[in-house]
């Protein structure tokens, strides 16, 4: 074993790739939850946009256009979950299953012809002298778009729910929405949007990990990764900075583990695949724990129907 | 005077009720005009109407003499219409300042909105702090966000749904001084209610409605309290009457019952003792909100409290759960009729054998008697004279009376040794309530000692022997209920003093 | 405009009308999917639910095929439909699955190659622990930590999934197998062999278990207080409460049953079907099971039915693959669209649609 192999610049530079996926759909899927509404069809979004994305970037040749059409698709996917809970008020965890196993069917299918293609490449954002800075600019200056893109979708979300009008509307909808539609908000409309929102992030996420993070396209790519971010928005207590520290965390360990294994830890492979998955238990397990706060912070209204009958 | 809003022929109509038919009446400038009758009168749906929650099938209005057809709150909120809601639309999770902003179309920045608020709400007497949390807050300060919230935006008619239903006589004094000012200054207020001297004292005129329809309109203040009532029921109701027989030995007794709050915006029970004996009732009021739900919990067995702060007839019953006390005759009547006393979408049948299968012996060894729960089912709804089909019937298609009669009838012919109600006849229509009142009270006549928690204080004085009062999870020493004033009943349930204390916090 | 309007009971019609509709629209909408991958989509209908059991060609095949892929189903599907009935989310039937089979299996393997009448019965009774044991690691953590049992019985699905791979490339290799991954076929070790019970009808000891867990959960869920318990859990917990169910007793028999159900199944599995394990044995089961549940309403004759109509999906899937050249990933695609077209027709139990003048309200 040789662990001076593992440098660690390079170990933060790709645990921040190694989160953004999951960044993307988990701050997502904290919008969609703030406005009172559980979606648990992550994991087919992030792969139908990982799909998408991958497909329309090979046929067009533009890795933009490919991010853009992921974010599209899986926005489609979530709106489709939307009628059903929202409109047709069908149960939200059914639902969410639902379109996991629709969403993990209809990428195999969509993905039929690519697979062992290679995308193009999505080239690192030019920052210039910024990213000649020793270790800070490894770290943090020589990324790609999508990875800025991510971080200032967290600054943007927190700064939105916190302090606009249209960000307390949304928390407003998700702690009460019997009250909100008394005063006159369009609940099912507020939702809509907020699913759709979440689609969109989700499938950024999934073209993220089949345009960059892997990069190619294989069925089931996403190997849970859509079920760990809404592991991560319960460990946030449903706080977007915390979303960013709970994603960069399991980024970490994936990285670390990864590394491990290449450096033939004298640990089974197969225990350090597992780690992931079993740290995220015990977080969400520390987080659950401590009833008080999980009840406070956990929107009011989560997953239950709304029907305006008066 | 001049009118400030005239409605006219004003039909709504749901599947299976009319809830209004042909409605009209008028509100005059500063007019206090209470909007009086019964439960299911069709008075939420007339102000949902003018509120612009629900479109008429017919009929229209006029505001200020131009047509008024609010598609939409926010539409009625911008022509001068505001509405306080009987169950808060609140937000728990948020701060006072925020619940206030989302009631407003354009709310000021939120520093300026806080100011705002302390100044309002110091001018017309009703001090709140923005920044505290609304889930925090006792009800009858959530009241007071609901007015700020509404005077901030200046309004020209005010509608307040039975809003003295969570507040103590003299905070109801601090509310009436309020609205007084408040048409004083030009504000029309539409007042809902069906208790009768509030109306009497507060009112310049009174529409009287009755199963949809317009059936008087009055002077409040020349009528008696028993007139307006006729008018309200269109019959002469006759109030429970009891035996008064001799009380028995203690059989319940609780003893420095303490209960942590199972919910983060839960009320704490402090120290609670008390004692009822064979055949007595013991009336429990106050404030909703104030550990009315918590000690029926504790009682029901649903929570679990120290083995000896609870005990029948001598024997300690605090950590056992509901079968166990539904075992040794404890029965309970939760307030929350649908979720919680019954499951809505089960059956009746179903509904009788959520708490009857012990004691009317509906199961063996785990297998259970469907024909026998039907027939419990049966003999519920023929004694207590549910209005059903049948037994058949999930428990959400009956209506909010006959759905109480079920659920207090159910554990009535249980032959409890005791029974704990809450809010037995809380959004019940008059006759059905009497009913529930008078089948407490023959209960008790068999000798069940009875503990009867309710928000309706009139209620309590007609059945209670003694009353005690909840606030802030402590309960009063009990005391007998004849010859209580208001006064001293609204200093058991702890006057106007969160309100001080509010002031003070400041 | 249309609304809908809350009915004052759930229809009993359309409880049972529902599933059927479903099924022809997703036959709609399968037969539109299928055009759009340029098949002729009555051919592919066709082909799917009707030619594996009139077609005599490949009848005789597919028949006692659709009996073999519904057991299972059926098993962990009874297993998931208590638990969802109580509000209570097993989604890592999976992974229960996956354990079931390596703990039976390791039993089996075990004792090779003594020959005995107990082994089997043994293994099956490891295959429902390993199950049980699986699912009572999300159970205790909800009843200890309120932990959201969602999220740990799926995520332990990816953890059984490394084990499985662990075992079928380490301890259960088979030592005689000239260094391939995957354990020694258990169909050629009599005493460990789920063998056909009676020849060409495809049934197995994990069909007549399925049959004999449809009987019991009827029985349970319509005679018993325990199944009473678990319906009022579902709908209103608080009345639960009061009624004087003990919520986390609940949890961990739901989650107990159902983990116990899919291990069996599991077994079953590796033991018949399958033969033996290798690192791709289950099939997905696990998660199809809970398509089942719902089509069959979480009743379990629904279930029965349901059972046996995705199994038929799985072979006619297959035919057309072979026949027509229709990718496996469509069938996979198919089964979602029902469970979607299930939840959607859904509200008319329990609402009214009206038209007319809509409401601002």
């Amino acid at each position: 074993m040789d662990l001076s192999a593992i440098d660690p610049v390079v170990l933060i530079a790709s645990l921040m790739v190694a989160a953004t996926p999951i960044l993307l759909a988990a701050i997502g899927e904290l919008v969609v939850e703030k406005s009172g509404v559980l979606n648990l069809g992550v994991e087919g979004m992030m792969i139908t946009g990982a799909i998408c994305g991958f497909a329309i970037a090979v046929e067009t040749g533009s890795p933009t256009f490919g991010f853009l059409a992921a974010m599209v698709g899986g926005a489609a996917l979530s709106l489709i979950f939307g009628v059903l809970t929202q409109v047709l008020m069908s149960n939200q965890v059914a639902t969410g299953l639902a379109l996991t196993l629709f969403g993990l069917g209809l990428s195999a299918l969509i993905g039929q012809g690519y697979v062992g293609l290679k995308p193009p490449a999505t080239g690192q954002l030019d920052l210039g002298p910024l990213s000649d800075i020793p270790v800070l600019g490894r770290i943090l200056f020589s990324h790609d778009l999508v990875v800025y893109v991510s971080l200032a979708l967290i600054v943007g979300v927190w700064a939105g729910l916190k302090y606009t009008r249209a960000g307390l509307i949304l928390r407003a909808v998700g702690e009460n929405h019997e009250a909100a539609h008394a005063l006159g908000y369009k609940v099912v409309r507020i939702r809509l949007m907020a699913i759709a929102f979440g689609g969109a992030c989700a499938g950024l996420g999934g073209a993220y990990l089949s345009l960059i993070r892997v990069p190619q396209w294989t069925e089931g790519m996403t190997a849970g990764a859509g079920w760990i971010a809404l592991a991560i928005v319960v460990f946030a207590s449903w706080k977007p900075v915390r979303v960013l520290l709970g994603a960069y965390l399991f980024g970490g360990v994936t990285v670390l583990q990864l590394n491990l294994q290449a450096a033939g830890l004298a640990v089974p492979v197969e225990v350090l695949s597992m780690s992931p998955y079993l740290i995220t238990i015990l977080v969400l397990v520390i987080m659950s724990a401590d009833r008080g706060r999980a009840a406070l912070s956990a929107p009011a209204s989560l997953g239950k129907s709304f029907h305006a009958s008066s | 005077m001049t009118s400030l809003l005239t409605v006219e022929g004003l039909t709504k109509a749901y599947p299976g009720v009319v809830a209004n038919d042909h409605v009209s009446f008028d509100i005059a400038q500063g007019e206090v005009h209470a909007l009086l009758g019964e439960n299911g009168a069709g008075k939420s749906t007339l102000v949902k109407m003018i509120y612009g929650l629900v479109t008429p099938d017919s009929g229209h209005m006029t505001l200020r003499g131009a047509p008024y057809t609010p598609a939409e709150p926010r539409a009625a909120r911008a022509a001068g219409v505001a509405m306080v809601f009987q169950h808060f639309s609140l937000f728990d999770a948020l701060n006072v300042a925020e619940n206030i902003a989302l009631g407003m179309e354009n709310p000021p920045p939120m520093r300026q909105l806080a100011a705002r608020i302390r100044t309002v709400s110091e001018t017309y007497g009703l001090p709140l702090s923005p920044d505290r949390l609304v889930g925090g807050l006792s009800a009858g300060e959530r009241q007071r966000v609901e007015i700020i919230r509404c005077l901030l935006q200046d309004p020209k008619l005010l509608i307040m749904d039975e809003p003295t239903s969570v507040l103590t006589p003299q905070e109801v004094e601090i509310l009436f001084a309020t609205l007084r000012r408040l048409s004083a200054e030009g504000t029309a207020i539409l007042y809902i209610s069906h208790k009768l001297e509030e109306i009497r004292s507060l009112c310049d005129r009174a529409t009287v409605l009755r199963l949809g329809k317009v059936v008087d309109s009055c002077n409040p203040r020349e009528k008696s309290a028993a007139e307006l009532a006729e008018m309200m029921v269109g019959a002469k109701l006759v109030a429970p009457s009891r035996a008064g027989g001799d009380l028995g030995d203690v059989v319940l007794e609780v003893a420095g019952l303490t209960l942590p709050a199972a919910t983060p915006f839960g009320t704490t029970l402090r120290d609670i003792s008390f004692s009822v004996r064979a055949g007595e009732i013991l009336g429990i009021g106050g404030v909703a909100g104030n550990g009315q739900d918590e000690l029926l919990s504790a009682l029901s067995g649903e929570a679990h409290a120290a083995p000896d702060s609870v005990r029948l007839k001598g024997q300690s019953i605090g950590a056992l759960g509901p079968s166990h006390r539904r075992r040794i005759a404890v029965l309970a009547a939760p307030e929350e009729r649908l979720g919680h006393a019954a499951a809505p979408d089960m059956s009746l049948t179903e509904n009788a054998l959520l708490t009857g299968a012990i004691r009317e012996g509906l199961a063996a060894r785990g297998f259970l008697k469907w024909p026998a729960a039907r027939a419990f089912a049966e003999k519920v709804i023929e004694t207590f004279d549910v209005r059903t089909p049948g037994p058949g019937n999930a428990a959400r298609s009956l209506s909010g009376g006959n759905l109480q009669k079920f659920v207090i009838g159910r554990e009535v012919l249980q032959r409890p040794e005791v029974l704990v109600v809450n809010q037995p006849t809380w959004g019940v229509d008059a006759s059905a309530a009497a009913a529930i009142r008078q089948s407490l009270l023959d209960l008790a006549e068999t000798g069940t000692a009875v503990v009867v928690i309710s928000q309706d204080l009139d209620e309590l004085m007609e059945i209670s022997d003694r009353f005690a009062a909840l606030n802030e999870g402590r309960l009063s020493p009990p005391r007998p209920a004849v010859g209580l004033s208001m006064e001293e009943i609204g200093l058991m349930m702890g006057g106007a003093h969160d309100m001080e204390v509010a002031h003070v916090a400041e | 405009m249309i609304r809908l309007e809350k009915r004052p009971s759930p229809s009993r019609l359309w409880t049972v009308a529902t599933p059927v509709l479903a099924v022809a629209l997703t036959m709609i909408a399968g037969g539109l999917l299928f055009a759009a991958l340029g098949k002729d989509p009555v051919a592919a209908i066709r082909t799917i639910f009707w030619d594996p059991l009139f077609n005599e060609q490949f009848a005789a095949y597919s028949r006692p095929q659709l009996l073999v892929k519904a057991g299972p189903l059926i098993l962990i599907a009874i297993g998931l439909s208590l638990g969802f009935r109580a509000g209570i989310w097993n989604i890592g039937a999976e992974g229960q699955y996956i354990i079931g089979a390596l703990s039976g299996a390791g039993v089996g393997l075990a004792f090779y190659p003594m020959e005995a009448w107990f082994i089997f019965p043994l293994m099956v009774l490891a295959g429902g622990l390993g199950g049980w044991a699986w699912a009572m690691i999300p159970a205790i953590l909800k009843t200890r930590f309120r932990t959201n049992e969602i999220l740990v019985s799926l995520l332990l699905v990816y953890v059984a999934e490394q084990i499985l791979a662990s075992m079928s490339l380490g301890l259960m290799r088979n030592p005689e197998g000239g260094g391939f991954p995957g354990s020694r076929n258990l169909q050629q070790y009599p005493s460990a062999a789920n063998t056909e019970l009676f020849a060409g009808t495809g049934v197995h000891w994990g069909v007549v278990a399925g049959f004999v867990a449809v009987i019991l959960a009827y029985v349970l869920l319509n005679r018993h207080m325990l199944g009473f318990q678990i319906r009022l859990a579902g709908q209103s917990p608080r009345a639960a409460r009061f009624a004087g169910v003990n919520p986390n007793a609940l949890v961990v028999f739901c989650l107990g049953v159902s983990g116990a159900l899919a291990g069996m199944a599991g077994l079953f599995e590796v033991s018949g079907p399958a033969g033996q394990v290798s690192i791709d044995f289950n099939q997905g089961y696990g998660f199809t099971a809970i398509i089942v549940a719902f089509l069959g309403r979480l009743h379990p004759v629904g279930i029965l039915l349901a059972g046996l109509l995705m199994a038929l999906t799985y072979i006619g899937g297959e035919l057309a693959q072979f026949m027509l050249g229709v990718p496996a990933a469509a069938i996979q695609a198919f089964q979602g669209m029902l469970l979607f077209f299930l939840l959607g027709v859904d509200v008319l139990s329990n609402y009214r649609v009206r038209l007319g003048k809509r409401e601002v309200a």
